[in-house]
């Protein structure tokens, strides 16, 4: 399988409009069939990105090739290649969804005689039998991105690129488009940016997190748990007499330490917040150790970092990274 | 081209299916026959020396500044305000193949707006029962005008409707560059500063594009290649700006 060229690789890309730089120096690559989480905060250059994978928009200087076409010189055969859905997913007011996926099918170039099958399949993966003949101005929003989300898949593309396409749906509704993104794992490679971090959790094999245009983490979210934060906490409400708790916790494991207290509660209560390098459960070390000390113990927990840690972490890293270099 | 037909077969469809587009045509025709029952009016009244398809043709100048605007203005700024040309263009399909099937689509709408006015000479045929009313010449010299003249108009509306996301800024400054086109440069012929040597080239230019003087050689039977040259040319070269201005925008969006 190694003759088979990645469905997407981007090499050092740069996009600049009069004078700001919005994509800087970006390389990934992405196997076929892998679903990526491309995260950043507004204005990162995830839009930017996405649009110069599809061919949109040229970009100022890179490689980037979509099933081993290179965008740059090819874009037409690219086109033939992705299926995308833009931010704020336009679509017109005054067609019906069936015409409207039926215009589009036939300029993505599907046979007459395989559009009709293959537009009620897509109908109803998507969930929107019920309202293929109604006008899609006078959709619901959540219809609406599933109608993008339809006439994306509708070729069958091998990759499929959606701009946030989660933005402004209720929690049912996220539930069953990352249920259709989860469905298309392992046939077809898809990019999905998105703000809403627990979903790109759930639905993504790996994360790429940009900010001002630079990558600053990739990997699978558990790789970037461990990279980013790089240690695991404890939270501990302990009271008693609390002078000898460094020590204590050294004696435990020697890269324990106590990170934080909180003030004492009406019944005398602390809470510690604990970091340790490790990355084995210390748990039961610690009860018995507190125990030992003759602290009392009401509760202690493992904290387990989310990706919203990740982010936050990666972001602010790289804003200091940032403003470093403005100071020299 | 093998999407042009996919998008022009879509943008009549879309054309058909607007109740707007029969609204339009009925104040079309409503506003033309106006003009025609004008017409015969006035040579009911006294005897004329030319046929009324004459005089009605010389009228053209009058829808074209309205609804050349109206039919092209929405075709390329629309689809740009609402985003959807982002989803157009990255489809297999190129910026030539979009804007020549709106051109194609609004030149049919055209088209079908000016050929039903032909209805008005045929109720006067039923009713007039005189062939002098209905002389056949300048007629089909008449229509042949609208429809070759209608190349380069409709082309200018989608050239204007390609520089701006903002429907009203395109109608308005489409409306500006027939004014120019039709009225501004009859206006220029007449300027006493073009008679003098040095501007004699300008001159000849400026006689050349008198789309007045095109109208009178052709409701007079003359279609002079000249004229299908100048207005195939202004089509070709509308449309290419029309594209151009479509690329530019995506290169600096």
């Amino acid at each position: 399988m190694s003759d088979v060229p990645p469905a997407i690789e981007v090499a050092h890309l740069v996009k600049s409009y009069a004078g700001v730089t919005a994509v800087n120096d970006i390389s990934f690559t992405l196997a076929r069939g892998e679903i990526l989480g491309f995260l950043g905060p507004n204005g990162a250059g995830k839009s930017t990105t996405m649009r110069i994978l599809t061919g949109y928009l040229p970009a100022t200087s890179g490689h980037v090739a979509i099933c081993g076409v290179p965008v740059a010189t090819q874009p037409d055969m690219v086109k033939r290649h992705i299926g995308y859905m833009p931010e704020n997913n336009p679509l017109p007011e005054d067609m019906r969804v069936s015409e409207y996926l039926y215009f589009r099918g036939r300029l993505k170039e599907i046979s007459r005689a395989k559009l009709g099958p293959r537009i009620d399949e897509v109908l109803e993966l998507c969930d929107l039998k019920r309202v293929r003949h109604k006008i899609i101005g006078k959709l619901s929003k959540g219809f609406r991105q599933r109608v993008g989300i339809a006439e994306a898949i509708l070729a069958e593309p091998p990759v499929i690129i959606m701009d946030e396409p989660t933005i402004g749906l209720d929690p049912h509704q996220i539930l069953i488009v990352r249920d259709l993104i989860a469905s298309l794992r392992g046939r077809m490679t898809v990019i999905i940016s998105s703000h809403i971090l627990p979903e790109i959790e759930m639905t993504c094999d790996r994360v790429l997190i940009i900010n001002q245009g630079r990558v600053v983490a990739q990997g699978t979210p558990a790789d970037l748990r461990r990279e980013i934060l790089g240690h695991s906490a404890y939270e501990a409400e302990l009271a008693g007499d609390l002078a000898g708790l460094p020590e204590l916790l050294a004696a435990v494991d020697p890269s324990l330490q106590l990170a934080a207290t909180g003030p004492a509660d009406a019944q005398g209560f602390v809470t510690a917040t604990l970091s340790t390098a490790r990355e084995d459960d210390l748990g039961e070390a610690l009860l018995r150790a507190f125990t030992g000390a003759g602290l009392r113990v009401r509760a202690l927990s493992r904290a387990h970092p989310t990706l919203e840690d990740v982010f936050l972490a990666a972001t602010r890293r790289s804003w200091d990274v940032r403003s470093e270099q403005l100071r020299k | 081209m093998r999407h042009f037909f996919t998008l022009l077969s879509h943008e009549l469809r879309m054309l058909l299916v607007n109740p707007g587009t029969y609204i339009a045509a009925t104040a079309f025709l409503v506003f033309m026959g106006f003009i025609f029952t004008g017409i015969l009016e006035s040579y009911s009244k006294a005897p004329q020396e030319t046929s009324p398809a004459h005089v009605y043709f010389q009228f053209f100048w009058l829808p074209v500044f309205f609804m050349v605007p109206l039919l092209t203005m929405k075709c390329l700024a629309e689809e740009r305000r609402l985003g959807t040309i982002e989803t157009l263009l990255t489809t297999p399909v190129t910026t030539t193949e979009v804007v020549l099937g709106k051109y194609a689509a609004a030149y049919c709408l055209y088209l079908g707006l000016w050929g039903s006015t032909a209805g008005f000479f045929w109720i006067l045929h039923q009713f007039a029962g005189d062939a002098r009313f209905l002389d056949l010449g300048p007629l089909v010299g008449g229509y042949l005008f609208i429809s070759v003249s209608g190349l380069l108009f409709i082309a200018v509306g989608v050239f204007a409707s390609s520089l701006s996301r903002n429907q009203a800024v395109a109608g308005i400054l489409c409306f500006t560059m027939l004014f120019a086109l039709i009225i501004g440069v009859r206006f220029i012929q007449d300027a006493q500063w073009l008679d003098r040597a040095a501007f004699q080239p300008v001159k000849a230019a400026v006689d050349y594009a008198q789309i007045f003087t095109h109208y009178a050689d052709f409701t007079r039977g003359v279609v002079d290649t000249r004229h299908l040259l100048f207005y195939f040319s202004g089509t070709v070269l509308a449309l290419i700006f029309s594209i151009l201005g479509v690329e530019a925008k995506l290169l600096h969006s």
